[in-house]
């Protein structure tokens, strides 16, 4: 099946079996391999991206599925050099070890405080339960994701950190 | 121009690693892609233990996409190919054959029976329906008591044992100690009981990837291992393949916990494979596989005795273990549980001391180290002992501890296992502990509520431990067997322009390295952090090293770096004083700058570097370069410790469990990057609650394990797990010029029984002296209303000595 979707801001257009999983999309034929597999049964959230502004498990969601909408990636959260808020307080707070689950858990907080702007160390945790991290024992991502709270522009959240960028074939 | 005034050594420094993790600019081995590269996808048996009788892989062969299919026959036709054990702990220990495919029998479930190579690995995968496979089922072999009993089913025919090896260890005949025996029969109180450490998943985020392109002059093999060096010697080994014909290189990798310092079958698969096909190729498993492949961890039964006076000082602690290796050897597997026989008598003066262990195979996957690998087993076991020993002398169990364990002036310390520990103060970090935590406010909150009969109980555990790091003495290494030394190196490249690279054996997978490495460069030349680069886990860049497990890395590898500095100033040296026209004994080198004592004449080690590099105008004699390698190889182990508090609210009429508070103090000598330590802890302690609370893998009685997904397998996410308060006292180690310890399992370590003994104490006055973990609700409330769950049933021929006391069976 042909599919056309905006990945961190280019437009691409693919012919995908319809089994085909966004991720695996993002991986192999978009050359987006910040987002990573950690399982096969949607429990790691090791793959999550946004998709339309939201955080999803990319390998719950087909590639199909995801025509006509935009992506984006950890790859697209920087912009003109500069760190995500989210991505700076991952760094600021040591709320990364080995780095597997890191685009993930970015991805959900971003998300989460979309949602919730100033949220509690709780809500943090219940708000992530579906990354899972076997390095950090979570104490600094949560840390990380409260301290990222105060430095993001209010109401910002996916969309508003979203890079809008002009795609191939424009928009 | 640099000097650096403040030391690094000791800064909470961000990390350098984590620049590329959080922008999605990694490595990992998956995201390897490589012209022309084909797929592999591994047929995996459903059965534990079964004969294969027919295996037909033509349908397989003519699917979309596939381009071969190999079994066994195919990859090794004469059977030679082994995986290899590095560890044989006794001259006759068992050593069966662990083939790259299953070879005409299974012996686990999951065990890998054939391969099929596809364009992708979509294609790949769905070939794998196509293999026609026909099994004759032998019995299961599942419990490790049962696998030793008279007539029972045997995993190898062949051997006629299920029994792997019995090592052992007695104080006595060691002369460092008494006879337990004499202890038991003439100790006032004696207690005995037995423990489990279940079996764990590592699961490390990541799942295990293998990369190999045969295409140029060297085969490369890019793995998520732990131990790049050590696999590239065991394949060489294994495979004979000429040494310097094959490059193994560790990219990032997502965690590793010594879940990935295997040798795999499937490492040598994609190498003889890509070698066949003369193409390049990726072997990548999915996390159900990892489950049943990867090898599990921990895995022993624990009968504990311990002897005392009624004063409660110990006199003698006898350990029998048995521990389940799986269907065969591991890397280091069988030389897990003696890891933890040196580390039973803990911080405790223990007077004697016997331990023996019996290694056994069962029809399960193969078990190896897993972050701590035998010291948090040892540690559980004594641990939970002292706190019923504690119990059954009416006594406060931290009064016990500190009646026995081994005072600050009493170090360097040899205790009755052999080891000499070097230094440590236990009464400063539980001090600290106890203070942090207000232990003396909850022992009171505690009272209140059992004497209120609150459904919601409240329970302390204690776990003051210690452990030994830094796994190098090869001296000592090899005493025990082990099939090589523990040795680090390091290299140093002066650049000439003055930065510097350094490159080193130990390979990170999310330690923080390059951070550390960097730190400890920049005091030892005196060049800016960010002018030093760290360059690991390649063969071909780091030539030589160990790699990274039992916390070694900075204790063994950070010194080697340090030895190379020191050479690098050495070399530098006469020709600093040669550029500064002065006699070489008039130089002090400080801060990066050599300077001519008591003048203001200097140079700095940039430009030494950059004179070098013209080499116009050198000493006589002197060698144009400034680079340095040093290997570094301790004469004795690093003894980190910590006091660990837990407190823990019981729902005795859910069994829900509720971490309260939970609070360590950890000495891990000197901190080169607090930070990284904290973290390190934080992470440390997660995995050891979890193996308390919430982990556990489990084989249904066909041998499959049941556990076999993120879905079943309870792996604690952020919502399950508390905050945690970390703190440190700073008790320098003096078996290296660093100081530091080693902190990488010190977390894991001391959590599990610090979070049992919380709940036990919570519920004991329900006549609970055991629950087994994990401490599941269901476990939890059927212990409160039944007494100890314990029914391992040790029985009670330990006693001897007055008032002697076996609760094992099951207090009411
Ligand atoms: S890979 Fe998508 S949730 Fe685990
Ligand atoms: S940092 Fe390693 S899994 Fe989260």
């Amino acid at each position: 099946m042909r599919i056309t979707v905006t990945v961190d801001g280019t437009k691409y257009t693919d012919e995908v079996e319809p089994r085909t999983l966004l991720v695996h999309y993002l991986r192999e034929r978009v050359g987006k391999v910040g987002t990573v597999v950690g399982c096969d049964t949607s429990n790691c959230g090791a793959c999550t991206v946004h998709l339309d502004g939201h955080s999803v498990k990319s390998c719950s969601v087909l590639a199909v599925q995801a025509d006509g909408s935009e992506v984006t990636t950890v790859e697209g959260l920087a912009r003109d050099g500069q760190l995500h808020p989210v991505q700076k307080a991952f760094r600021d707070n040591h709320a990364l070890q080995c780095g597997f689950c890191t685009p993930g858990m970015i991805m959900a907080s971003i998300d989460l405080l979309a949602d919730n702007p100033d949220p509690d160390e709780k809500a943090v945790r219940e708000g992530l339960e579906g990354n899972l991290c076997r390095c950090t024992g979570y104490q600094n991502i949560v840390r990380a994701v409260r301290d990222a709270a105060h430095h993001m522009s209010p109401g910002a959240g996916p969309e508003a950190e979203q890079i809008k960028h002009v795609g191939v074939g424009g928009e | 121009m640099t000097a650096t005034i403040e030391p690094e050594v000791g800064k909470s420094r961000l990390r350098k690693e984590d620049e590329r993790l959080i922008t999605g600019r990694t490595r990992w081995t998956d995201n390897i892609v490589l012209p022309g590269m084909l797929h592999l996808a591994v047929l995996r048996s459903p059965m534990a233990h079964a004969k294969i009788v027919s295996l037909d892989v033509s349908a397989a062969k003519d699917s979309p996409g596939v381009v071969a299919v190999y079994t066994a026959k195919d990859l090794d036709p004469d059977g030679s190919i082994g995986m290899p054990c590095a560890w044989p702990i006794t001259p006759d220990m068992k050593a069966p054959r662990r083939p790259v495919l299953a070879d005409g029998q299974v012996n686990f479930a999951g065990e890998g029976i054939a391969v099929v190579v596809a364009r992708s690995a979509a294609e790949a995968h769905d070939a794998l329906e196509a293999i026609d496979v026909e099994y004759d089922e032998l019995p299961v072999v599942l419990d490790m008591e049962a696998a030793l009993a008279e007539g029972a089913p045997l995993v190898h025919e062949d051997l006629g044992t299920n029994k792997n090896a019995f090592w052992v260890f007695d104080s006595g005949e060691a002369g460092t100690g008494g006879s337990v025996e004499d202890a038991i029969s003439s100790s006032e109180i004696v207690v005995k009981r037995r423990f489990r450490q279940q079996r764990l998943v590592p699961a490390f985020m990541e799942p295990r990837a293998c990369v190999v392109d045969p295409t140029g002059a060297q085969l490369t093999m890019w793995s998520a291992t732990q131990i790049p060096h050590i696999l590239r010697v065991m394949t060489a080994l294994t495979l004979g393949i000429p040494e310097h014909k094959l490059r193994v290189i560790a990219p990032d990798v997502g965690g590793g916990f010594g879940g990935k310092i295997g040798v795999l079958p499937e490492e040598m698969m994609t190498v003889l494979i890509a070698q066949k096909l003369g193409k390049p190729v990726k072997w990548n498993e999915s996390r159900s596989e990892t489950m049943v492949t990867a090898h599990h961890g921990r895995d022993q039964i624990q009968d504990i005795t311990i002897s005392a006076n009624a004063d409660g000082t110990v006199t003698g602690l006898k350990v029998e273990l048995l521990a389940d290796m799986g269907a065969y050897n591991g890397l280091v597997g069988p030389g897990v549980p003696i890891l933890g026989a040196f580390m039973f008598n803990a911080i405790y003066k223990f007077p004697a001391y016997h331990f023996a262990c019996t290694n056994v195979f069962t029809t399960t996957t193969i078990t190896d180290a897993y972050r701590g690998a035998g010291r948090p087993e040892a540690t559980f076991g004594v641990e939970r002992i002292m706190d019923e020993l504690a119990d059954e002398l009416g006594m406060d169990p931290m009064e016990l501890r500190e009646k026995n364990w081994i005072k600050h002036e009493e170090f360097p310390f040899t205790t009755v296992a052999g080891l000499t520990y070097d230094s440590g103060n236990y009464e400063a970090a539980t001090a600290k502990a106890k203070e942090l935590f207000d232990y003396d406010g909850l022992r009171r909150e505690q009272a209140q509520r059992r004497e209120s009969n609150d459904p919601v109980q409240l329970g302390i555990g204690i776990s003051t431990f210690t452990e030994m790091c830094g796994l190098a003495p090869s001296r000592v290494l090899g005493s025990l067997d082990y099939g090589a030394g523990g040795w680090e190196y390091a290299s140093m490249r002066m650049l000439p322009t003055g930065k510097v690279e350094v490159t080193s054996g130990a390979s990170a997978h999310g330690q923080g390295h390059e951070t550390a490495w960097s730190q400890i460069v920049a005091d030892q030349l005196g060049v800016p952090f960010e002018d030093v680069e760290i360059l690991h886990g390649d063969t071909q860049s780091s030539h030589k090293g160990m790699d990274t497990y039992g916390s070694r890395s900075l204790v063994v590898g950070g010194v080697a770096v340090i030895k190379a500095a020191e050479k690098v100033i050495a070399k530098a040296k006469p020709i600093a004083a040669h550029m500064l026209e002065c006699a070489e004994d008039d130089l002090e080198f400080a801060g990066g700058k050599f300077t001519v004592k008591g003048t203001d004449s200097s140079t700095t080690l940039q430009d030494v570097a950059l004179a070098v590099f013209a080499a116009h105008d050198l000493p006589d004699g002197i060698e144009p370069s400034l680079d340095s390698d040093a290997t570094f190889d301790p004469e004795n182990f690093s003894f980190p410790h910590g006091t660990h508090l837990c407190a823990a609210e019981v729902d005795t009429e859910t069994g829900s469990i509720k971490l309260r508070s939970y609070v360590c103090v950890d000495d891990v000598g000197v901190a080169v990057n607090p930070l990284i330590v904290e973290g390190q802890v934080h992470g440390g302690l997660a995995q050891g609650i979890a193996q308390a609370l919430f982990e556990e893998a489990v084989h249904d009685e066909s041998g499959t394990l049941t556990t076999g997904t993120f879905a079943d397998y309870l792996l604690p996410s952020a919502a399950d797990l508390p905050s945690f308060t970390t703190a440190r006292t700073e008790t320098p180690s003096t078996t290296n010029p660093l100081g530091a310890k080693g902190v990488g399992e010190a977390g894991t370590i001391a959590s599990t029984p610090a979070v049992v003994n919380a709940v036990i104490d919570a519920v004991r006055h329900f006549g609970v002296n055991d629950i087994e973990m994990p401490l599941t609700p269901m476990r939890v409330w059927h212990a409160v209303q039944h007494g100890t769950t314990d029914a391992g049933g040790a029985g009670s021929e330990a006693g001897g000595g007055l008032g002697s006391i076996d609760t094992s069976g099951g207090a009411q």
